[in-house]
């Protein structure tokens, strides 16, 4: 696998995806708040907390919390790789569960876009606690591009922030 | 018999499956049900606000369907399966066929196929009608070793 590198952050585009990701109830609910976000991608951090816990004798996070942020993170990554911001829905998405999530630590998910069509966009993401090397979790998912203009202006001033306008 | 054992067979006897699903504080976080219908169960997702993600329409986060459909799945197999401990996940494909819109939503699961070690379960969510599900998902899980 690769080796993890520490990717620069681009303030434009973490502050889109701030204003994206805070307008998800889910993931205000979850507490998943992004940490960097580039050209290439984006990372989120979902906190530990009792609520996400799947296995009460164990204390390991449930698998579909891992999901989610997978989920937004790849939905999330298509805002950082495209030229103009776009809305697009998920087709499909798999997980692999490699391991249980250590109880008590963070656990974040770094995902990128690797293929963008003019339909499609194709994306990857890695969820993983202290060692980004030692996966938790894999993600492929694909987006369906429906463009900009399906969603309305107000949402796009909302995300671009006043600060652009 | 192991305390999972106990709890599906006490839901068995009263037909309130809610108590098993307690057992899983992410479950109680997405407020997922349980109810019985003869020899069949289906799922239910309620209309909650915190569940939702695209504000738009508003539409339930995609992760909250797929992990609405993750519980459905494991649950499915501790309820029809005399399993000592919840199954683990090891991998999980849904695709998403229609936006799920702030509303209660269903899911039923059909076990494919059971080995010795792994369980394949396919589930299906819908809103309004059965027939026109918005999202359809397998998943492989990994069961418990039997105490001989």
């Amino acid at each position: 696998m690769q080796q993890y590198e520490a990717w620069t952050n681009d303030p434009v585009r973490l502050g889109y995806v701030e204003r994206f990701i805070g307008s998800l109830k889910q993931c205000q609910e979850l507490g998943i708040t992004p940490m960097c976000a580039n050209a290439q991608g984006l990372e989120l951090e979902l906190p530990y907390h009792q609520k996400i816990i799947g296995n009460l004798d164990t204390g390991v996070i449930h698998g579909g919390a891992i999901t989610t942020l997978m989920d937004t993170a790849s939905g999330a990554s298509v805002l950082c790789c495209l030229p103009e911001l776009e809305l697009c829905p998920t087709l499909d998405l798999r997980v692999d569960y490699m391991r249980p999530a250590e109880p008590g630590k963070s656990v974040y998910a770094r995902a990128t876009c690797y293929r963008i069509t003019n339909t499609i966009i194709f994306t990857r993401c890695e969820a993983f606690q202290r060692d980004p090397d030692v996966s938790v979790a894999q993600c492929v998912a694909t987006f369906m591009r429906i463009g900009r203009q399906a969603s309305p202006d107000w949402f796009w001033k909302q995300i671009e922030g006043a600060g652009n306008e | 018999m192991s305390n999972l054992q106990s709890l599906v067979q006490k839901a068995h006897q009263s037909g309130d499956y809610n108590q098993l699903l307690q057992t899983i504080p992410y479950a109680q976080t997405l407020g997922v049900r349980c109810e019985r219908f003869g020899n069949e169960v289906v799922f239910v997702l309620p209309k909650r606000d915190q569940n939702l993600g695209n504000p738009i329409l508003p539409a339930i986060h995609g992760g909250v369907i797929g992990g609405f459909m993750e519980i459905a799945a494991a649950f499915h197999l501790a309820i029809f399966l005399e399993i000592d401990d919840l199954p683990r996940i090891v991998d999980f494909s849904l695709d998403y066929l229609r936006a799920g819109f702030h509303q209660e939503t269903y899911a039923e699961c059909r076990l494919t196929r059971q080995g010795n070690r792994v369980a394949n379960v396919s589930v299906s969510a819908w809103q309004k009608k059965k027939q026109e599900p918005i999202a359809l998902a397998r998943a492989h899980f990994l069961l418990p070793i039997k105490d001989q």
